[in-house]
């Protein structure tokens, strides 16, 4: 992907950029909104990281109002250091597609950055059904098939399945299922979605000869066919 | 040097004291009301003088009017004797009658000559008279008596019988100074009084604003156990103060929570950031190999999230205190809210082989923020399953208290909520249960368990700021955690269209929303 990344502390944008070069992504990087306004306008993007609190008159939310008054739908992932859930909502509402507070786990930014890349692809029309390797999800009679055999889940659990699936090959946070799935936005402290995932794999990984739902050393989860 | 001196001075400008507002405000009240006092006086000044002039030139015209016809009756004869008859009668001594013939000649009257002014019959006289050795003014019509030929202009009088009727108006003269002076001295009264007034009201003025202003000040100094002082007959002065104090007890609330929070972050944070500092310290100083390394760098910044959390979650707290977050309060059925956090943290409670028991009414219409209580069910959860043992039962409950008639129950009668969570597990002692929402505290027997000691504050600063109270006792074995919340007026009216045969529920309902929601508003401190 062709990522911007509009940040201005240069510790937090050197990590940023060479986490995401790793990953196989192709960056390009400023430490002020006056360029960052420039860069977004003057050339496409996949995506681009902002920072809410930028020097140079142009803070983060004025350049996203600025790009979306333009029509540009480029997928913007907000960076701050401002948690409040009000902060947030504003950052939502001026057309921020997904927000992300300072500090932050890398690989919470690159399932996040992963996730918005994928939308901003496929987000055309809606889908009816979902596969992956022999696991069938049928989002209308909301049934689960894995190798023809039907799999009773609970509402909520049917519901994680069908956000790991929508994400399949991609790492999924616990945060993201969080926000995601239970539409929570703060931390419940204990594990609850590493209980709630192992119980999801009893039903669908368990009974099968492959695991579909891998866990991902100190980032979250993938659903991916080996 | 001198002049220096007194140049560095501030000058006292003369118009300083206009800058007074209560000044102004007062002299303009006294300016405004000897204004309407001189109006007022000067109309009934000029009412009972004219009133007067009237009456009297009223009396000559019927006077003259008489003798007129006295004299077309009888001619002079008659006219003589009514002359003389009128001013045997006339007890004041202050009529003037006098006829003379063409000639100018006397023919009877009290008036020896003729005043030489008087040469027209159609217009009014006031001339200086002297009788009975006392100086006066007289009122003085001529008339031109019937029957005689008329050879000149009309209204001239130089031929033909003429009479002459008047008034002594000295006494009009004494009446008017009387009431000029008396209307004088009353004004002079009443601006006094004007002035006075505006002076009092100035100084109660200026009285009740030096207080405010000295209390403030004293605050803004520092000073933050200053109060304004009450009368304590409920006037507005009062209400002020107490609107004042009201503010200044919760700015020292605020303040102390500040304190207290900064302490514990002194306290208690610098141990995961020593700890994080020293994993890293020793790593660089004695790490051999690069496993060795990684691993005490990902301890650390283990360490440093949990720095953060505890952040997030001091700063939600201090945020949710300060009353900031009523702007998402809305109603909505807790019920489902409530399955939802159960459903998230059943199959946490399973694995601990922990039952979750739930009692929960069908429908439960609220007014609140919902993902505030989401959080504090959460933590309410979280908290009963990680200190229950296996086995145990953890119980939520929720349910409208009964409402009994008498019993007071919310502020303003409302129905309140009762929400609980009991575990089974090693409970806690008295004392700690009074200590239990201070942020960090952490009860001697949970030490081992993971947390930071933040959850029951969350849960405390979410219900205050619902106007609820959150209760903590002995469930045995076990601890309870209750909150009582009040419900809103509005809520259960969407509640009494979902239910519109429970007599109990529109039993509640006929407090009014107004007053209620008013309550919502300042009941939470």
């Amino acid at each position: 992907m062709h990522i911007l990344v509009v940040e201005d502390d240069p510790t937090v944008r050197n990590f940023v950029a060479k986490g995401l070069k790793e990953a196989g992504h192709l960056v390009e990087l400023t430490d002020n909104g006056k360029d960052g306004l420039f860069m977004a306008v003057s050339e496409k993007f996949d995506l681009i990281i902002l920072d809410r609190m930028l020097p140079g008159g142009i803070d983060g939310v004025r350049l996203l109002e600025t790009i979306r008054a333009q029509n540009n739908a480029t997928p913007v992932l907000l960076l701050s250091a401002l948690a409040d859930v009000d902060d947030r909502v504003q950052g939502l509402k001026a057309g921020g597609d997904d927000y992300v507070t300072k500090p932050f786990a890398f690989s919470e930014l690159l399932a996040r950055v992963e996730a918005l890349g994928r939308r901003g692809r496929t987000e055309t029309a809606p889908q009816t059904k979902l596969e992956l390797a022999d696991l069938e999800i049928d989002l209308l009679s909301r049934t689960v098939r894995r190798a023809g055999r039907k799999i009773d889940l609970q509402p909520r659990e049917f519901r994680l399945l069908e956000y790991l699936t929508r994400h399949a090959g991609q790492v999924v946070t616990r945060t993201m299922l969080l926000e995601g799935v239970w539409d929570y936005h703060f931390d419940p402290q204990t594990n609850v979605i590493d209980v709630h995932v192992s119980r999801l794999r009893q039903k669908v990984d368990k009974p099968f000869d492959t695991p579909l739902i891998h866990t991902i050393r100190n980032a979250g989860y993938m659903l991916r066919a080996e | 040097m001198a002049e220096g001196f007194t140049q560095v001075q501030p000058r006292r400008s003369p118009w300083r004291a206009w800058r007074s507002a209560s000044l102004r405000f007062s002299l303009a009240y006294g300016m405004l009301f000897a204004l309407s006092s001189v109006l007022f006086m000067s109309f009934m000044w000029w009412g009972t003088i004219g009133f007067l002039e009237r009456q009297v030139e009223t009396a000559i015209n019927a006077d003259a009017r008489a003798l007129a016809e006295r004299w077309v009756m009888g001619g002079l004869p008659t006219l003589a004797l009514t002359i003389e008859d009128r001013l045997e009668q006339n007890l004041d001594d202050d009529a003037i009658y006098m006829v003379i013939d063409p000639q100018g000649n006397y023919l009877t009257g009290n008036v020896s000559a003729w005043p030489g002014r008087v040469q027209y019959t159609d217009r009014w006289y006031t001339l200086p008279d002297t009788r009975a050795g006392l100086r006066g003014m007289a009122e003085l019509h001529a008339y031109r008596l019937p029957g005689t030929a008329q050879t000149h202009t009309a209204g001239q009088l130089d031929s033909g019988y003429r009479l002459l009727v008047g008034r002594d108006v000295r006494s009009r003269g004494v009446l008017r100074h009387l009431l000029t002076d008396s209307l004088l001295w009353a004004w002079v009264m009443v601006s006094l009084l004007a002035v006075s007034g505006a002076v009092l009201v100035h100084g109660i003025f200026r009285r009740m604003v030096k207080t405010v202003a000295r209390t403030t000040s004293a605050i803004a100094h520092g000073d933050l156990s200053r109060r304004m002082p009450l009368v304590g007959n409920g006037d507005e002065m009062d209400q002020v103060a107490e609107a004042i104090n009201e503010m200044l007890d919760r700015i020292v609330r605020l303040m102390d929570g500040v304190r207290q929070v900064s302490n514990s972050i002194a306290h208690d944070l610098r141990t995961p950031i020593a700890r994080a500092r020293t994993q890293l310290e020793d790593a660089a100083l004695h790490a051999t190999t690069p496993d060795e390394l990684r691993g005490a760098i990902e301890r650390a910044v283990g360490n440093l999230d949990n720095v953060t959390a505890v952040f997030e979650a001091l700063l939600r707290i201090a945020q949710i205190e300060a009353g900031a977050r009523r702007s998402a309060f809305m109603t909505f059925d807790l019920v489902p809210v409530l399955l939802d956090v159960a459903d998230l943290y059943e199959a946490v409670a399973e694995e601990h082989e922990i039952a979750l028991a739930l009692d929960l009414p069908a429908h439960l219409s609220f007014y609140g923020d919902r993902s505030l209580v989401q959080q504090a069910v959460a933590n309410m959860l979280d908290n009963a399953i990680k200190f229950s043992p296996p086995g145990g039962t953890v119980f939520l409950r929720a349910q409208i208290r009964e409402i009994s008639p008498g019993r007071i129950t919310g502020p303003t009668g409302e129905g309140m909520l009762d929400l609980s969570v009991s575990d089974e597990g090693i409970g806690m002692t008295e004392a700690d249960m009074a200590r239990a929402t201070e942020r960090f505290f952490r009860a001697e027997k949970a030490r081992n368990t993971p947390g930071a000691g933040l959850g029951l504050s969350m849960v405390r600063a979410i219900v205050q700021l619902h106007g609820g109270r959150m209760h903590l006792s002995a469930h045995n074995p076990g601890l309870t955690v209750s909150l009582a919340l009040p419900i809103a007026a509005c809520a259960l009216t969407s509640r009494e269209e979902d239910f519109p045969s429970d007599a109990h529920i529109s039993g509640m309902t006929q407090t009014s929303p107004f007053p209620h929601q008013h309550d919502m508003n300042s009941s939470v401190k």
